[in-house]
Formats: C-alpha cells, sequence, structure tokens
C-alpha cells in the first residue's frame, strides 16, 4: 500500500519531471505554458498575414529563439540582487544611446530611432521600456512607501528625461508606452488619491500644450482617429481597412488564409501592427477573444507573480511588466479596433518583428526570475 | 523644522501593492471588456456592412468589349469587318522606372517605331495607365513595321507585340462616304454616349452608316468579374481559396445590311478617280441607294489605326477636301439637269403643251428689260418643241417655261421632287440645298431692297442657276422620282438588320413619299421621250450612250462657277481649272423599265455630256449588263 504511494505513476512523475525543469530554469509553468501558446498562434498568423512568405516566418522564428534565450537568461541567471545593480546601469546606457541617436538623427535628417552596431540594428528606446520602471523601482526600493512628493519628482525626471528624447525622434507611439510604465510604477507604489485628482486636470493642459508641440503627421493620426471616414485614402486609410477586415469576419472569420482584406493587401503594415485585423478577419470575434483571455490571463498571472514580490524592487519591477503588458495589449487592440487613435505599438507576442519579441519576453524573464529566486520563508 | 523619520513596513507596503493590483486588475478588465465590446459592435452588429465593403474591396468587374456587327453590301460582300491587328503594346512595371520608360521611349523612336513628336504623347498615355496594364502604343503594325521591331525585340523589355480586334475595311477609300468609318472616342462622343456601354471600347462610329447606325453595330459589352487586391492588380486567389467569379459574355453588334452594289460604287469610283466629284444610284422602284461616291476618299483604315495629328491636318486641308462627302453636303448650281422637271411643270400648269413652238433666237429679253439671257448655242435653235428643247437643252425654251411659270409656281412643284429639302437619307451630314420662292428671299435677306424678288432672277432658276442649288443626293433622288413615275421613295442605305447570333435579317420597310398623281401618263411619256433623246444621236449626251443594249434616259447639265459679266465671251483657256464649269448628268436606264437611276457629278468637268455621261454609263454597265468574264 505505501509502495504504491512511493511509486507515482508515469504522468505523474513526467509532471515532477517537468515542474523540476521549470524551476530549476527559473520559470512558471502557468505563464511559461500561456506565453508559449500565444507565440506559437502567433507563427501561425504571421504566415497567413505575410502571404504565406517563409522567408518571413523564418525571420519570425529566429526573433523568436533570441527572446525566447533572453528570457531564459534572464529568468536562471538574473537575480533580484544582480538586477537591482544592473537597472541604473542600464537606466544610463539607454539614455546615453538614446543621445547618440539624437545627434545621429541630427545630422542624417528626419526621423532617426535605429542604432547599428555592426551585425545588427537596434532601436535603443526599447531598453528603456524595461529600464524606466526597473530605474524606479530601484530608486523606491530603499525608501518607504507611499512615495513623498520629493519621491515623486524624481520619478517624474527619471520617466520625463527618456520619454522627452523618444517624443523628440520622434515616435510617439513607444514614448507613450515608456511613459506608461514608469507611471505605472508610480501608482503601484502608492500614488495618493489627491495626486491623481489633481494630475488630470494637468494632463489634459499638457496635452493642450503638446498638440502644438508634436508633428503635423501625428497630429493628423489624431484627427483622423476622430473621424476616419473624412479622408479614406488618406491617413484615415489604415483605420478603414481594418474595421472592414475585423467586421467583415464575423462571428467565427473568413477561415485560415482566407481573408480577403489581408491576403490582397487591402489591410496596411498586416503582419505588424495591424495583425489582430488578421485575426479578426480570418478567425472572427472568437478568434480575437480567444487571443484577449490568453492575455487576460499571461497579465492576471504576471500581477499575482508580482504581487509575491518579497521587496519593493520586485513587487514594482514584475507589477510594471505585468500591467506594461496590458497597456500594448489595450493601446493595439483599441487602435485596430478604431477605439484608439494609431500610433505605432504592435501587438505583443503575435506580431512580426523582433524588437518587441524580445523586449516583452526578456520582461518575463526577469518577472519569472524575481519571483523564483525569491528567499523562501516558512511562516 | 523637525523630519520626520519614516520607516519601511514591509506589511504595510505589501498591502499597499496588493490593493492597487486589485484596483489596476479591476480597471484592466474594464478596458479590454470595452475592446471586446467595440469588437461585437464591428463583427456582429455591423457585419453586414463591413462584409459588403470588403467584397466591393476585393472584386473588379473587367469590361469584355463586344464585336463590332459587320457591314455587308447587297450581293454579300463585306465592306467593314473586325480582323485581329497587330499593336505594339508597353507595360510599364515590366520596362521599370520612369527613367527606363523615356529610355525605352526614345529607343522606340530611334528604330522608327513611333514618330519623335509622339513620344510625350504616348509618354502621358502610358503613364495614366496602372502600372501592371498593358496599353497600346502603336496601332495596327504592318508587316514591315513587324519585321523591324522583331529584329529589335531583344533590346526591349516590357514591349511586345499583342493581337487585338480592330476595325478593318477591305476596300480602303472605297464608299468610304457611304459607310463612314470608326475612329478614337473623343471628348465630345463621350457627352453623348453612355459610358459604362463603351467600357473596354476605344473606338467609336463616325459619320456614314458607322455614325448613323452605331447603337445597332456597337452591341453590349460583357463584364468578367476579377479578383483583385489594394494595387489593383488582378490575382489568382487569396490564400489558400479560389473564390466564385461571374462572366457575363457580351453581345456582337447587329450586322447590317445595306444597299450599296459594289459593283457600281467600284465603276464609279474608278470612273471618277482622279476627279472631284460624286455618283449617286438609287433604285427607282424602293429607294435603296446603291452607290454613293464621292472623291477624293480616304482611308477610313488609317482612322481606326490612329491618325497622327499630322496626317489629320493634311486631310482636313487638303484642298481637293478629301474628307467632304459632295454626294451629300455639294450644294452645287444643278444647272440644265433640272429641265425635265420645268417641262413637266409647265405640262402640269398648262403653259405649254408638247407640241407649243418656241422660237430660239440665241437670246431671250424680258418684255421692257435690257438683260439679254443667252442661250449656250450662240446661234440659236430656231424653233423647237419640248422634246427637242430636252434633247438640245435649249435655254432660251426654258427662259420662256419659267417666265410663264412664274417663281413661286416652279418652287412648289420641284418641292414634290425633294428639291430645296433635306432627301432624309438615314446618314448624317446632308445638305438642303436651295430652291428659291418669293417667299424665301424675304426671310433670307434683311434689307426691304433686297428683299424683293425680280423678275429677271426667275429667268436664271429656269436653267438651274441663279439662287437654286442642289446636292447630287437630291438630283438622284429626283431623277428616280422621273423613273418612277412619281412614286417617290426616301433614300436609304441600310436595308435589313441582323441581329448577332441569327440567321434572319429583319427587313426594313421601305419608305414611301408623296406620289405625284397630278402628272398625266401622256406627259410622263413626253419626258421620256425628250431624256431618252438626249442619249440618241444628235442629244447632247449621244456620245457617252452609244451602243448601249438597253435604253438609256438621261439630261446633261454644266453649271457656272462664276457668272459672266455681260457681253463677256466665255473662253475656256483663260480660265484656271477649278473656275471651268461644273458638269452634271442625270438618267435612268433601262428606259422601258427603269431599274437604276443615276446623278453623276464632277467639279469643274465642263460639260456634262463629255465628262459625267461616260461615268454613269459605266456604273449602268456594271449594274445592267451581265458580268464580264474575268
Amino acid at each position: 500500500m505505501m509502495y504504491d504511494e512511493l511509486s507515482p505513476s508515469r504522468a505523474r512523475r513526467t509532471l515532477d519531471v517537468g515542474s523540476r525543469t521549470l524551476r530549476a530554469l527559473g520559470l512558471d509553468g502557468p505563464l511559461t505554458f500561456v506565453l508559449g501558446l500565444i507565440v506559437c498562434l502567433g507563427i501561425l498568423v504571421v504566415y497567413s498575414a505575410s502571404g504565406q512568405n517563409w522567408k518571413m516566418v523564418e525571420h519570425h522564428l529566429i526573433n523568436i529563439a533570441i527572446a525566447v534565450a533572453a528570457m531564459l537568461a534572464l529568468a536562471r541567471f538574473g537575480t533580484p540582487h544582480y538586477l537591482r545593480l544592473f537597472a541604473p546601469a542600464a537606466y544610463a546606457l539607454g539614455v546615453l544611446l538614446l543621445a547618440v541617436v539624437m545627434v545621429k538623427g541630427h545630422v542624417g535628417k528626419g526621423a532617426q530611432r535605429w542604432l547599428d552596431v555592426g551585425f545588427m540594428r537596434f532601436q535603443p528606446s526599447e531598453i528603456m521600456k524595461l529600464a524606466v520602471p526597473m530605474m524606479c523601482a530601484w530608486y523606491m526600493h530603499e525608501r518607504p512607501l507611499p512615495p513623498t512628493f520629493r519621491d515623486l519628482v524624481v520619478m517624474g525626471a527619471l520617466i520625463a528625461v527618456p520619454t522627452g528624447m523618444i517624443v523628440l525622434q520622434p515616435d510617439l507611439g513607444t514614448a507613450l508606452l515608456i511613459a506608461a510604465s514608469g507611471l505605472i510604477v508610480m501608482l503601484l507604489a502608492g500614488l495618493a488619491l489627491q495626486i491623481i485628482l489633481v494630475s488630470v486636470p494637468l494632463l489634459l493642459a499638457g496635452a493642450w500644450a503638446g498638440w502644438h508641440v508634436i508633428h503635423e503627421y501625428q497630429r493628423q493620426r489624431i484627427l483622423t482617429f476622430l473621424n476616419p471616414e473624412n479622408d479614406p485614402l488618406g491617413a484615415g486609410y489604415h483605420i478603414i481597412q481594418s474595421q472592414i477586415a475585423i467586421g467583415s469576419g464575423g462571428v467565427f472569420g473568413k477561415g485560415y488564409m482566407n481573408g480577403s482584406q489581408a491576403q490582397l493587401e487591402f489591410l496596411p503594415e498586416r503582419s505588424t501592427d495591424f495583425i489582430f485585423a488578421v485575426i479578426g478577419e480570418e478567425f472572427g470575434l472568437l478568434g480575437q477573444l480567444l487571443i484577449l483571455s490568453l492575455y487576460a490571463v499571461v497579465i492576471g498571472r504576471a500581477l499575482y507573480l508580482a504581487a509575491q514580490g518579497q521587496d519593493t524592487f520586485s513587487r514594482l519591477t514584475g507589477g510594471a511588466i505585468a500591467l506594461g503588458f496590458f497597456v500594448y495589449v489595450f493601446v493595439n487592440s483599441g487602435m485596430v479596433s478604431g477605439i484608439l487613435p494609431v500610433v505605432g505599438v504592435p501587438l505583443p507576442l503575435i506580431s512580426y518583428g523582433g524588437t518587441s519579441m524580445v523586449t516583452l519576453l526578456a520582461g518575463f524573464g526577469i518577472l519569472m526570475s524575481l519571483h523564483s529566486h525569491r528567499k523562501l520563508i516558512r511562516s | 523644522m523637525v523630519r520626520r523619520v519614516r520607516i519601511k513596513d514591509h506589511w504595510a507596503e505589501q498591502r499597499i501593492f496588493t490593493l492597487r493590483g486589485v484596483i489596476a486588475a479591476g480597471l484592466m478588465a474594464a478596458l479590454l471588456l470595452t475592446v471586446a465590446g467595440r469588437l461585437f459592435y464591428l463583427q456582429v452588429l455591423k457585419y453586414e456592412y463591413y462584409a459588403e465593403l470588403s467584397q466591393g474591396n476585393r472584386v473588379r468587374t473587367d469590361p469584355i468589349p463586344p464585336s463590332r456587327g459587320l457591314i455587308i453590301d447587297r450581293r454579300g460582300v463585306v465592306l467593314a469587318e473586325n480582323l485581329p491587328a497587330y499593336q505594339l503594346e508597353l507595360v510599364r512595371e515590366q520596362v521599370g522606372d520612369n527613367a527606363a520608360l523615356d529610355a525605352t521611349l526614345a529607343h522606340l523612336a530611334a528604330i522608327g517605331m513611333i514618330e519623335p513628336d509622339e513620344v510625350a504623347g504616348v509618354r502621358r498615355t502610358i503613364l495614366s495607365h496602372h502600372v501592371y496594364e498593358s496599353v497600346p502604343i502603336k496601332l495596327q503594325l504592318d508587316d514591315e513595321e513587324m519585321a523591324r521591331f522583331a529584329v529589335h525585340r531583344h533590346e526591349f523589355t516590357g514591349v511586345d507585340i499583342r493581337t487585338r480586334l480592330s476595325r478593318h475595311y477591305p476596300f480602303g477609300p472605297m464608299a468610304v462616304h457611304a459607310v463612314g468609318y470608326v475612329g478614337a472616342i473623343s471628348e465630345q462622343d463621350l457627352k453623348r454616349i453612355d459610358p459604362a456601354a463603351y467600357a473596354g471600347t476605344s473606338l467609336i462610329g463616325k459619320l456614314g452608316i458607322e455614325g448613323a447606325y452605331e447603337n445597332q453595330l456597337h452591341g453590349t459589352p460583357g463584364y468578367r468579374e476579377v479578383l483583385v487586391n489594394a494595387a489593383g492588380r488582378p490575382v489568382d486567389k487569396q490564400g489558400a481559396y479560389t473564390p466564385k467569379l461571374e462572366v457575363r459574355q457580351p453581345v456582337a453588334g447587329a450586322d447590317l445590311m445595306v444597299s450599296i452594289d459594289m459593283r457600281i460604287q467600284r465603276a464609279a469610283e474608278e470612273a471618277l478617280a482622279g476627279k472631284r466629284g460624286a455618283a449617286v444610284a438609287i433604285d427607282p422602284k424602293t429607294g435603296d441607294v446603291l452607290a454613293l461616291a464621292s472623291t477624293p476618299g480616304f482611308d477610313p483604315n488609317a482612322f481606326a489605326r490612329g491618325l497622327t495629328a499630322r496626317q489629320y491636318d493634311a486631310l482636313q486641308n487638303d484642298i481637293d477636301k478629301p474628307l467632304i462627302d459632295r454626294a451629300l453636303r455639294g450644294a452645287y448650281p444643278p444647272g440644265s439637269t433640272v429641265k425635265p422637271f420645268y417641262a413637266l411643270a409647265a405640262l402640269k400648269y398648262g403653259v405649254m403643251t408638247p407640241e407649243t413652238a418656241i422660237f430660239c433666237p440665241g437670246h431671250f429679253n424680258l418684255p421692257g428689260s435690257a438683260h439679254v439671257f443667252r442661250c449656250w448655242q450662240k446661234r440659236g435653235h430656231g424653233s423647237v418643241s419640248m422634246r427637242r428643247a430636252i434633247e438640245q437643252s435649249c435655254d432660251v425654251y426654258f427662259y420662256n417655261v419659267a417666265n410663264r411659270l412664274g417663281i413661286d409656281r416652279m418652287h412648289d412643284f420641284m418641292s414634290l421632287f425633294g428639291f430645296g429639302e433635306d432627301t432624309g437619307i438615314d446618314i448624317p451630314g446632308e445638305k438642303p440645298g436651295l430652291m428659291p420662292s418669293t417667299e424665301w428671299k424675304r426671310h433670307a435677306y434683311k434689307r426691304a431692297a433686297e428683299q424683293v424678288w425680280y423678275p429677271g432672277e426667275t429667268i436664271s432658276v429656269g436653267i438651274g442657276q441663279g439662287y437654286m442649288l442642289a446636292t447630287p443626293l437630291q438630283l438622284a433622288h429626283a431623277v428616280a422620282g422621273i423613273a418612277s413615275r412619281g412614286h417617290m421613295f426616301k433614300p436609304r442605305l441600310v436595308t435589313g438588320i441582323r441581329p448577332a447570333g441569327s440567321n434572319v435579317v429583319n427587313r426594313l420597310p421601305t419608305e414611301p413619299e408623296a406620289t405625284l398623281t397630278e402628272v398625266s401618263e401622256a406627259d410622263w411619256n413626253v419626258i421620256y421621250d425628250g431624256m431618252e433623246a438626249v442619249t440618241s444621236p444628235g442629244g447632247t449626251a449621244a456620245a457617252a450612250m452609244a451602243g448601249s443594249t438597253y435604253k438609256i434616259a438621261g439630261k446633261t447639265g454644266s453649271a457656272q462657277v462664276f457668272s459672266l459679266g455681260q457681253n463677256q465671251k466665255y473662253n475656256e483657256k483663260e480660265l484656271s481649272e477649278r473656275m471651268l464649269d461644273h458638269a452634271l448628268f442625270i438618267s435612268f436606264a433601262p428606259a422601258d423599265n427603269p431599274k437604276l437611276a443615276i446623278a453623276v457629278f464632277v467639279e469643274n468637268g465642263k460639260h456634262g455630256g463629255s465628262a459625267a455621261a461616260p461615268i454613269a454609263r459605266k456604273m449602268f454597265d456594271a449594274f445592267l449588263l451581265p458580268e464580264k468574264s474575268s
């Protein structure tokens, strides 16, 4: 009888092996599983959305491989101690590189976001997506919560410097994401209700001022968002075609690789920023709700893992990664379905394009590392 | 100021984070539900709307042009058909960018495939089409051009020879004024046509039968639904699935059976070759036009091929006016050809009997007037009867007839034969000529002094001069009225329509006009006698009609291009060729059972008997004599 319990079934043993492996790698089982599911679905969608372009799928797979490697490395070796040491360095490096890009852009005219480092090109602004919230969390780590006004000013400056530099690039979408990730840290740290009530009117005033600072094409995007039918072949074209794609998909969709809007290239940026519309056209409402549900599970699980953090840095960093991921999801699905203006934000883990894939999975690697490297105290 | 020392409280901080996390989770759930609601709105509530938009996005309807109806002569000879034509076409996206396009056009001009001064226009045309469309840059290549391009073909990408259906007129310039031609659709054409009916068609009927029967000849275009991508480029399939696409075949235009007999037409045009003139042959029993010639003509194939501006200007400015249809639009003084008609009028109104003898001293004066009207025969004809007056074309006899009838009775009677008004032929462009009357003159002039009709003006009209003008078609129509003894028919070219895909020809009914009941058989016989005498030995057209096996009735005429002053003598040699008299001849045959009525007009041909009558003779022979074995 006792032997029965001591010799578990084969299935049970396999599970044990799996969970032991995950723990050894510093990964969280449920989160890893759902992330993997989303990435796999993404590969299928990219194949269809690219017009069955194998070359693009190959690139996509390479990007995934790099991103997974980054995630595994960070999950295994990125202990909270190292990460805390690493945060200010990453932030400083990021600001430096942004400055380099700015100078280069000044020389080369027009938008400059990329930095060529020989074997690859990358956007320094991507570093900031992780470095800004980590820097804010690092700053709050030793200080008691909720943050004092002075703390808020310091964090505000930490956020404003890189955000401003990215706005000047100009890359409104990324700037918004980075500002949001920093603000999330402030909110999670316990930003007082009164301050929120005061800052909303201030933000509105800032928006008014911002309207006069931003580039004409950015202003056009916002205007187009307000009334896309105004100029069907101009700036409103993206939104109209994307809504046609989603709407014509109906409940069940037109079927895999059968979306006419996507396959016949009426839908612009079909495999990058507007890939959510391809899902809507080919898999319908059900397909899109499935994807949104998977995202919700990821966010929920990430938030749960963050809440289990043992120190301020872990909790705030983890929370910022979880909520930052949500901002990605919401901004992209919102813009594709026409309730938010078109800003260049990809659909996380699905859109073709390496940079965001690497940043996102690296973020989850950090999140899982912070969780798996807790000092376990029995209560 | 005492600085309060705050100590980190881990439990409190944990609670703050958990609380904020829960609030954030709630907020995020609400926002995700908003997106889900938006998706529900788009995909469920507005599904039909967006599904329709998406369908419209991806399917384009491409027109399939109908093939144009044929034009077939009365004996089954095809006068206008559709033939595959070889044309040079260019696909921009295969050529490359604009620099490559310019280089290609320059090269084409260098090897002589396009004119250097056409390059700019061709370039504009190419750029106005989609990059993937095959744009014709030279229509209807001839063998020499085909060969020339074949030699250089390897030097070009994106330029090739393609086959398309194009209009072809096997007889070239022959009967061009009757058949008309097709040309590129102009901006004026676009105003009156339904663009949908001409989608995919670049040619439209102009003038003649091609113009008048455009609606019947054109047909109805079909369409083919084509799957297109966002750039408008046709594609085979979308992803893995090929949708069902509709095709509707075009309905070809109807074939037209025309009254032209190419044997007569050819005889007329060969006889008129090198001259400026016109010849019209009409079947007096039906009004069918068997020949309608005007020379010089032009090659309608050049219009279907597309004329360069230079070529068109050359035609337009040609001193011989080849584009003008002299048969319908040439209004000339009819001269002596009107004499048989006035003779009939004289009999009808009783101002002459067939036997009434008029003495011709070679000139005529109105009582109380010093103005002398001369007879062409200076010596005078002596005493002439009506028959002899027609045979000899005695001017003095008809001065007397005119004087006795008065201009208004002349006008009323001549109107019965259609003078002064459109014949109503079924092709556009004819002119009404002019049959003057006192009333006409009252309306034609502004000043009171000019509105008065003078008796002397009546005398000139009596020999088909003065104000009177008639077209060759009007003369043929009128002489057909004599040939049918007053049973007039509206002249027509199209006798039947054969709908596409049918073997049955819908025959169009003839259109009888008012019958001249006032003229007795005996009166007709007098006129026939006189007109037969014209072609008999001693008559003015005897030489041209000698040796014919059938009897011909006719009347010669000549008309002054400008009038001579009093006492001036007519001297052929002093006049330049274009100042010479016009020559006319009207006739019908066989005289005892008329089958064909003909009017011939030769600009500056001097004498009707020598210049115009031989042409009519050749036309009669072509129709009435058994075909010579060749």
